[in-house]
């Protein structure tokens, strides 16, 4: 013991690191700090260095090479022993990563811990935000499988879309004019090299700040912030009622960081590592790309906008919103920190989490999406053709035949992208199935040149079919009228 | 030692010194920038593409709308299979194709020939196309886009090597006016 003090006192003679180190850590917080509140900062610090960890792991089998890549992961996956635990670990990590970031932002947002003097604190916390997103994304590249591959070509589409500039960014970003090799290798010194440069920088000024400024005091509604009398009061806090953050704050953090860490090895363990899915290959076109599950809401906006909408809130959409959160604490900077006394800040976080929430849960089955085999893959349930004419069923044949079904669903299977078609005879007549059928519109192809007459004879009538026992069929009041052979005759039911 | 000017020879060596680290970060800035530049600027100015074969034409009966794949032009050893490409060549009557590209012109997902409805559809947000490439519905503002061919000795070429994304389509492939 004595020979290890004295190896201890030997280096810290000439390093001169213990009294920084021992003043930074025992730095007095105040006491309400101590909080479950505050723990989320420290979290997304040990899953970043996990995902460090992880990475370089990673990089000792991992091909950076569009060629090699899928194979090395194939590799990862079941030649290395544990392998697949380390991409999973990694891959886990990084959700788990994005998820803590955005609830610490979403604490110090409410907190009012961007108000003076943290504001550059906070500008660093948006450029983190940017940074930890930038790393999702490239994460997801250099899992370089057929969602990768068509993800990219997603970017590069987004990205061309830049006036004037639009396709030089996108030969800047592919590395040249097509997602090929060059593609990977640059998206691999930007994940492993250039943003987690970034990040660490961003952190170590991040933290710095938090230790020089303090720890923001917990927010009492009616102490507002001035910016004459702010630190010194918030000196005078510390000093009054101040405890040192090593030991009387740090243990909440340690607990919460090896509870996230333990939830990161346990989703690891039970669900694997993510893909990859089929090869990197832009012949296989029999493929549904999907981004990672939190650009899923990016995916459900993209669908949902309208056409004339999309580009505009593509390129001024992401310049709002980074705009916003920078001059936040700027506009902001003084005034009541208390969540109790700022409703407007708690409407936005509600609206903001939301609005993301359901957008990502209807990206996770995508109503919008045809599918793909519902042609040939989901048929007609039975009670649709029970006790129907010969003409009727031939009708369901062409709704299979000609892919009707991979947009219109029948008691749930089938595509959503258009309206149910249960009940379609209720809301539309004999007419109006077939000028809809022929000319299409409201988001409907035309299939007049596809369609024989004899088709769309038989597709109307089983058309008709679809409505509720007991509820008839939309009819033209004026259509028997018309229809009669001669005006004096009454109108029959059944013309 | 002051020089006239008031300026001490420790004030001069150092702006002297600040002078020499501009100049060399211009000398090494100006490389680096034009390397990072390198797949805007390429060296082969004008163009990424060339003409490419899809094959004979006899491969693409008349009427039908076929699957193409071709190598892209320019090739470097590490791209694997992701030089290959896919397109549609669509043979109108004999005579006259048009061969489209498989990115979708809203993002550039795959979209898949249905020849039974004769609809191009793809799987991602759901743009739909008939078989001329024009729209028929979804989110996409446009046609697929088109390649320029000829055909050459019996066989179909294509001028390709570049993705064909919204922003740059109208340089490189023919816009399709919609279906009146």
């Amino acid at each position: 013991m004595r020979l290890i003090a004295s190896i201890g006192e030997w280096l810290d003679a000439r390093l001169q690191l213990g009294a920084t180190i021992r003043e930074t850590a025992e730095h007095p917080v105040p006491r309400e700090t101590a909080s479950w509140f505050y723990v989320f900062g420290s979290a997304a610090f040990v899953v970043f260095m996990l995902q460090i960890v992880t990475g370089i792991m990673l990089a000792f089998i991992y091909v950076p090479s569009a060629g090699e890549a899928w194979n090395s992961l194939q590799t990862l996956n079941h030649n290395v022993s544990l392998g697949w635990f380390i991409r999973a670990l990694h891959g886990w990590g990084s959700d788990f990563m994005v998820a803590i970031v955005l609830i610490h932002m979403v604490q110090v947002f409410l907190f009012g811990a961007y108000k003076f003097p943290r504001e550059p604190t906070w500008i660093i916390g948006v450029f983190l935000l940017i940074v930890t997103l930038g790393m999702a994304f490239t994460g997801q590249v250099l899992r370089f499988d057929q969602d990768a591959y068509w993800g990219l070509g997603i970017g590069a589409s987004i990205a061309s879309r830049v006036p004037v500039m639009g396709p030089s960014i996108v030969n800047l970003m592919l590395g040249g004019p097509i997602i090929a090799g060059a593609t990977l290798s640059r998206f691999f010194a930007l994940h492993v090299f250039v943003i987690p440069g970034m990040l660490i920088a961003f952190v170590a000024v991040h933290l710095l700040m938090v230790v020089k400024l303090g720890i923001n005091e917990w927010p009492m509604p009616g102490r507002v912030v001035r910016k004459a009398t702010y630190i010194k009061d918030y000196h005078e806090l510390v000093k009054k009622d101040g405890i040192p953050f090593v030991p009387a704050a740090v243990w909440k953090d340690m607990f919460f960081s090896a509870f996230i860490l333990l939830s990161v090895a346990a989703c690891a363990l039970y669900f694997g590592p993510f893909g990859p899915s089929g090869p990197p290959n832009p012949t296989i076109i029999q493929t549904a790309p999907r981004p990672d599950y939190f650009f899923l809401w990016l995916y459900a906006v993209l669908s949902l906008l309208p056409p004339s909408m999309e580009t505009p809130a593509l390129l001024i959409g992401p310049v709002v919103v980074i705009l916003g959160l920078l001059l936040l604490p700027f506009f902001f900077g003084e005034g009541e920190k208390s969540w109790r006394r700022r409703p407007v800040a708690v409407l936005t976080i509600l609206l903001v989490s939301v609005a993301l929430g359901t957008f990502t849960r209807l990206a996770g089955n995508a109503p919008w999406s045809p599918v793909m085999d519902a042609w040939s893959g989901d048929p007609i349930p039975p009670k649709f053709l029970h006790n129907r004419t010969a003409l009727e069923r031939q009708g369901a044949l062409v709704f299979q035949v000609k892919q009707c079904h991979n947009c219109h669903s029948l008691d749930n299977e089938g595509g959503k992208r258009g309206p149910a078609l249960d009940a379609v005879a209720v809301r539309l007549t004999q007419d109006q199935l077939i000028r809809q059928v022929i000319q299409g519109g409201g988001n409907m192809p035309a299939y007049g040149k596809n369609l024989s007459p004899a088709e769309t004879t038989a597709l109307v009538a089983f058309l008709e079919t679809l409505h509720p026992a007991g509820q008839s069929p939309a009819r033209d009041a004026s259509r028997a009228v018309a229809l009669a052979p001669d005006a004096a005759t009454p109108p029959s039911d059944h013309p | 030692m002051t020089l006239p000017s008031g300026l001490t020879r420790r004030d001069l060596f150092m702006k002297i010194g600040i002078f020499l680290n501009g100049i060399v970060a211009v000398i090494l800035g100006v490389p680096i920038v034009r390397y990072l530049l390198s797949p805007v600027t390429h060296e082969r100015k004008g163009s990424y593409e060339s003409w490419v074969a899809l094959g004979s034409i006899q491969q693409f009966p008349s009427g039908q709308t076929r699957l193409a794949t071709y190598r892209d032009p320019i090739v470097s050893p590490t791209d694997g299979d992701t030089a290959d490409i896919a397109c549609w060549v669509r043979n109108v009557d004999g005579q006259r194709f048009q061969v489209f590209a498989i990115n979708c012109a809203h993002l550039g997902c795959p979209v898949r020939w249905f020849p039974q409805s004769s609809l191009f559809m793809c799987p991602c947000h759901g743009g739909a196309y008939y078989q001329d490439g024009s729209r028929a519905s979804g989110p996409p503002e446009r046609g697929l886009f088109e390649y320029h061919y000829r055909i050459e000795n019996g066989k179909l070429l294509i001028r390709a090597g570049e993705m064909p994304t919204p922003g740059q389509a109208s340089n490189i492939v023919r816009e399709i006016k919609p279906c009146a």
